[in-house]
């Protein structure tokens, strides 16, 4: 493991501002505490713990959507791209299949109109889906499809670092089973890294190398899939594997 | 196969009920507007030619009568529909425009700029709208394009609250955090991405806008704050037909009716594209 990581996130502290009235005084409420974690190329780190415990906090800390923190986030890769949980909310109602995975091409502005619709066509076959349906609407798709047109428009510009964030979590097993087919075979590819954020157990087991395990902010337990699996040190992993089972 | 595509295709028909509001509201507005597009280019008679035969009943040769004056009041009905209608239709648009403008900003951003344009948009509708109306009439004067400005000013809030609560509720939704991570500027996540999301939302704002628009501009033309005689509006004509309701019915009852129609068309219209999803 010489290799340069790909992200790297040091002593992050994470916090809230939580009432801000005339009459009320600020509160701080800590989401994340001294959170260290590095992802190296090619590799995926499940992030597990149950509601509430930062997990999504920590996504957002990492691509920059939350501002409020302590510590330091170092990206050795460009345009690390989210793949979000909801299929249902997270592709624009107002454009067609074809615009939302080029909008990310369009916003980069990078190539002409022939090479970025070639672009298209590839990414979506490569996610599975065939050019009929470059015209269709978000709304005309199974949450399957959309979730794998969301995939398609984070990858289209090529990223190194994926992150998940309960990607699946909204799908059914079998569909669950297949967008996890899609990723690994992407991932292959494309030497991504995926920071794969999860509460199903079963699902990072299926597909993680390495998984930390988060409660109330805090990094409880971290080691390879094997070992959480075969060996939990701590107690709180034990009771997820034991509601997993 | 052949018989299952047709019941497939009864069943269809039994769950879309015909849309009846589009249907008459369109009919009815398309009139409307035929008549009026009619009336730019060809009259009867011109509606300011005064002739001896006053408050004459409806006939072939006047279809709605004539006024205190001998002029043709079908004539009369035609063109001041016509300006009622422009009038409205602009009055709508400038409302529309910066309604939407500030909605989007306000919406949006939030902050400083939210609370004080809401704040204004709040003392706008406080005022009851024709006594503002009027004061502005003072400042800016009397007139057709007065009237516009004036109008659209005091619409704007309407549009701007509706397209705020919008652009707020899209901006919750996942795919404007996307289009960020994507590396969207904000004006691109407002006018690309949110924009079209909430047009179909804004379409029985307008047609109902469009609605207020011609009864404000027929009570500023009734109170004589409007279209200037000689020309013809209809809230003008429903103040004089006022004074000779007792000799000549007619007068008021059409300019009525003009009105009800132009408002029925567009009320009906705004209602059917509504239960169109």
């Amino acid at each position: 493991m010489a290799k340069t990581p790909i992200l790297e996130v040091r002593n992050l502290n994470s916090f809230y501002q939580q009432g801000s009235g005339l009459f009320r005084s600020k509160k701080r409420r800590q989401v994340l505490k001294n959170i260290n974690l590095t992802l190296c190329p090619g590799e995926v780190l499940g992030i597990v713990g149950e509601s509430g415990s930062g997990k999504s906090t920590l996504a957002k800390v990492i691509l920059g959507m939350v501002t409020q923190y302590e510590g330091e986030v170092i990206h050795h890769s460009l345009r690390p791209q989210m793949v979000f949980q909801d299929p249902y909310s997270s592709l624009n109602p107002a454009f067609t299949i074809g615009r939302i995975v080029e909008e990310p091409l369009l916003i980069y502005g990078k190539y002409g109109t022939v090479e970025r619709k070639r672009r298209v066509r590839e990414m979506l076959e490569d996610v599975g889906l065939g050019e009929e349906y470059l015209t269709r609407f978000p709304g005309e798709l199974s949450g399957g499809q959309r979730q794998r047109v969301s995939i398609a428009a984070a990858m289209i510009v090529r990223p190194r670092l994926l992150i998940l964030d309960e990607a699946v979590s909204a799908l059914d097993v079998t569909i669950q089973d297949q967008i996890l087919d899609l990723l690994v075979r992407l991932k292959k590819e494309n030497n991504l890294s995926y920071l794969f954020i999860s509460h199903d157990l079963n699902v990072v087991y299926q597909c993680c190398d390495r998984v930390l395990v988060m409660k109330n902010g805090r990094v409880i337990e971290e080691n390879t899939v094997d070992g959480i699996f075969d060996h939990p040190q701590h107690e709180y992993t034990k009771q997820l594997l034991h509601a997993a089972e | 196969m052949a018989q299952r595509s047709i019941r497939l295709l009864g069943t269809q028909r039994a769950l879309t009920k015909p849309n009846y509001f589009l249907h008459l509201g369109g009919g009815i507005t398309g009139f409307v507007v035929v008549m009026i597009l009619v009336g730019m280019v060809w009259l009867p008679y011109s509606p300011t030619a005064m002739s001896s035969a006053k408050f004459q009943a409806p006939s072939l040769a006047h279809l709605c009568g004539t006024d205190n004056l001998g002029r043709d009041i079908f004539s009369r009905i035609m063109e001041g529909a016509g300006s009622t209608f422009v009038i409205a239709a602009s009055v709508v648009l400038l409302g529309l425009v910066a309604g939407t403008l500030i909605g989007c900003l306000t919406g949006y951003f939030g902050g400083l700029a939210d609370l004080v344009l809401m704040r204004v948009c709040d003392a706008l509708t406080a005022f009851p709208s024709i006594l503002l109306a009027l004061v502005m009439v003072t400042i800016f004067g009397l007139g057709k394009y007065q009237i516009i400005l004036i109008l659209g000013i005091l619409f704007i809030p309407s549009f701007a609250r509706v397209v705020r609560g919008e652009v707020a509720r899209q901006k919750s939704q996942n795919y404007t955090a996307s289009a960020r991570l994507m590396g969207a500027g904000h004006f691109r996540i407002i006018f690309r991405h949110i924009l079209p999301n909430i047009l179909p939302v804004m379409l029985p704002t307008v047609s109902i806008g469009f609605n207020n628009a011609v009864l404000a501009e027929a009570s500023m033309s009734y109170l004589g704050v409007g279209v200037q005689p000689p020309h013809a509006s209809l809230g003008r004509m429903l103040a004089e037909a006022q004074g000779y309701l007792g000799n000549a019915p007619w007068y008021a009852m059409f300019t009525g009716l003009a009105i009800v129609l132009l408002i029925l068309g567009f009320s009906m219209l705004g209602e059917g594209l509504n239960q169109r999803d």
